[in-house]
């Protein structure tokens, strides 16, 4: 009884809105539809959380809406896996129909992903995955970064490691696509000898064998891109088998933040690492952002979180911007790129390969002021920097 | 290439060979004695693992966690015996695979509804998270010396057990020929879930030792299942001896593989090739070698008799 007067009360409503209303009003109160795809279990879960509790904190801080229509979510997890990831795209495409994707961590799962995503002609907004593939060659109008380009964190890392006189570095990174990049990116930066290198599989959580070909290594600093669970493990182990000793470790900033922080703890201080982004960086919305994440979950922000709240935020400003067209491609294309909004990195723009030019700061780990383990923002390292591939992208106008 | 790096590879494949032998121990035992194909060994492994990283973290001591952690394994294993395994001796493998799968898929999601899809902390106790000095120039983790000084007790306490006890003697007929050991007045019914409570007990301990190494998550112990059925089948199903000297040389051949390959590779092809073939190459040996395993000696290197 209640259910069907229940029914009869919505069906009445919608027919006096369509009666009274124009048609931009009830476009208006139709929700914008993203299709949050990302690692939420295994050894990487704790990135994919970091960027979705980011995404939800924007989107409720503007009050459960995107660009002023209602907001709505569909959270997925893709497992880290490729398949995974593609199977669910193609569902969140097809049958959700979307109006855009966001969220996936890793570069592997994101190259999967990309094919359904665009062939669909639905816009994705990176909140951390930046293959060189989409940089350059591949460059796809429905792709966009709100990140970085993955090369860009070590390229600023190998600069780092450089200024500082180091010139036997030993290189870690997954073997994946984001770890070879990573290999790529430092190395176009770092001027000195590499003194070995190694490609563990990616989500490896032992790295017996890496350690011991670094003691032999006998390098003087050791430059890992491990992200999630892995740096976390990678760290430990590195520490508890006496390496710390004798060499200095550096990182890109996925593994030196909050994540890796909370579970290794005091041996990471001094550990020096590069992001677009700190929680210190002066700007009002980053300081907004930093107190309300805080308040809403308990701890810290890290980069991946900041980089989810900057997702929707761009998302935001294209619906917002767009008037709320958002059949019509072209012009949530160019809200999109325009990105009129306060980014919490401070001012970006993007290229033309639809990847953000922007700053890189150094930090290092240290104890702030409540005697909390983080980071503290040293100093710029890249000035407005763009990713090496936009030369090589051929972009549709 | 140094006596350092030989060492210390030594070291790590000796660590990982015990930790193998806590799982293939259990296993080879209740294949070997039971006929019996478990596949949900490796669930038994990810529960001791989540109790240990949960009664750790509750008591704030990892000893208790180790402890208590164990003892819930096996009473964990000892209930599934009682309540579900026991009714699959008689059926043929087939059924048996499928039950046990399913009680591997239940567990998985169990342990996702408690704990959550992220992997929980299990951390080094302070006294075990530093290094070690073995000798000038030479760190080495002192938790993975821990791993290999429970593993070699445990391994030492499996042998006298077997050999010199009333039980022991009981688990050895069993395997040899189970008919007659019950002929023989063995009352198998509380030999296989004495058996099976200590497989799982054993399979808990490998849990709370690599828990802090690797990670606890939901699905830790499907990938080591595999390894632990490469190990059995290489020592002989049902051999403890075998499924001891399986599980060293696996664990010593895996970590060879992944330190020798990417060398050699490196000086016979390109930077790139070699570091996109090394790991493949050095993953698939211990493969390898049950192949090869099996086509000469298809009962194992160490099998039982009867």
């Amino acid at each position: 009884m209640f259910l069907s007067s229940f029914r009869v009360l919505r069906v009445t409503l919608a027919l006096a809105a369509a009666s009274v209303a124009l048609p931009a009003l009830a476009q208006s109160t139709e929700p914008v539809k993203v299709g949050f795809l990302s690692t939420l279990s295994g050894p990487g879960a704790g990135l994919g959380v970091d960027i979705r509790d980011g995404f939800q904190l924007a989107v409720k801080l503007a009050g459960n809406k995107l660009g002023g229509r209602p907001a709505e979510l569909i959270i997925a997890d893709d497992q880290a896996s490729p398949d995974v990831g593609r199977q669910t795209a193609d569902r969140l495409v097809k049958r959700d129909k979307v109006d855009f994707m966001t969220g996936v961590v890793f570069s592997n799962v994101m190259l999967a992903v990309g094919a359904p995503t665009f062939a669909s002609q639905t816009y994705y907004v990176s909140a951390n995955a930046g293959p060189s593939q989409y940089a350059g060659e591949q460059c796809n109008p429905y792709f966009f970064s709100a990140s970085w380009q993955n090369d860009n964190l070590h390229e600023a890392a190998g600069q780092v490691v450089t200024e500082k006189g180091f010139k036997r570095v030993a290189l870690i990174a997954p073997n994946y696509p984001a770890g070879k990049d990573a290999i790529t990116g430092f190395k176009r930066f770092y001027k000195g000898e590499v003194a070995s290198e190694a490609l563990p599989a990616l989500n490896q959580l032992n790295f017996g064998t890496e350690i011991a070909q670094l003691r032999a290594s006998k390098a003087d600093a050791v430059y890992i891109f491990l992200p999630g669970g892995m740096g976390i493990n990678f760290i430990k182990q590195f520490v508890a088998a006496g390496l710390s000793k004798d060499m200095i470790l550096f990182g890109p900033g996925f593994s030196g933040d909050e994540d890796v922080i909370k579970a290794v703890g005091e041996p990471m201080l001094g550990m020096f690492n590069t992001s677009q982004w700190g929680h210190d960086l002066p700007n009002a919305a980053n300081k907004r952002f930093v107190a309300e994440f805080e308040k809403e979950y308990g701890r810290l922000p890290s980069l991946y979180a900041a980089q989810g709240y900057d997702a929707a935020q761009l998302i935001d400003a294209a619906v917002r911007d767009s008037k709320g067209k958002l059949s019509d491609k072209a012009a949530v294309r160019k809200a999109l790129q325009a990105a009129k909004f306060d980014s919490v990195r401070g001012s970006f723009k993007f290229n033309k390969n639809q990847f953000p030019v922007q700053d890189y700061y150094l930090r290092v780990i240290t104890k702030d002021a409540k005697g909390r383990v983080t980071n503290r923002t040293m100093g710029t390292v890249l000035k407005s920097h763009a990713d090496a591939y936009a030369g090589s992208c051929k972009m549709p106008v | 290439m140094n006596a350092i790096l030989l060492l210390e590879q030594a070291l790590n494949g000796l660590q990982f060979g015990l930790m193998l032998f806590l799982l293939a121990a259990g296993l080879t035992l209740v294949f070997g004695i039971m006929d019996m194909i478990n596949l949900a060994h490796g669930s038994l492994y990810m529960v001791g693992a989540y109790l240990i990283a949960s009664i750790t973290t509750a008591t704030g001591n990892y000893g208790l966690g180790l402890l208590f952690g164990v003892l819930g394994a096996a009473a964990f294993g000892a209930l599934l015996e009682l309540s579900v395994l026991r009714r699959l001796y008689t059926r043929d493998h087939l059924s048996q695979v499928l039950g046990t799968f399913a009680i591997l898929l239940i567990c998985n999601e169990t342990v996702r509804l408690i704990w959550g899809p992220q992997p929980i902390a299990l951390s080094t106790p302070d006294w075990l998270s530093g290094p070690v000095q073995i000798f000038e120039g030479f760190y080495y983790a002192a938790f993975s010396l821990f791993i290999i000084a429970m593993g070699s007790a445990v391994a030492l306490a499996m042998y006298l057990a077997i050999t010199r006890t009333r039980l022991g003697m009981q688990v050895r007929a069993g395997a040899a020929n189970r008919d007659m050991a019950m002929v023989m007045g063995v009352d198998v019914q509380k030999l296989f879930t004495a058996v099976f409570a200590v497989g799982a007990g054993l399979c808990g301990l490998a849990g709370g030792l690599l828990g802090p190494v690797m990670a606890v998550q939901v699905g830790m112990g499907e990938s080591i299942l595999i390894m632990a059925f490469v190990v059995i089948v290489i020592g002989g199903i049902g051999s403890v001896r075998g499924a001891f000297l399986g599980a060293l040389f696996v664990g010593i051949l895996d970590t060879a593989g992944r330190t020798f390959i990417p060398l050699l590779f490196s000086q016979l092809m390109s930077a790139e090739a070699a570091a996109n073939a090394a790991p493949a190459v050095a993953s698939i040996l211990i493969y390898l070698l049950m192949a090869t395993v099996l086509f000469f000696k298809p009962r194992g290197l160490f099998p039982t008799h009867g």
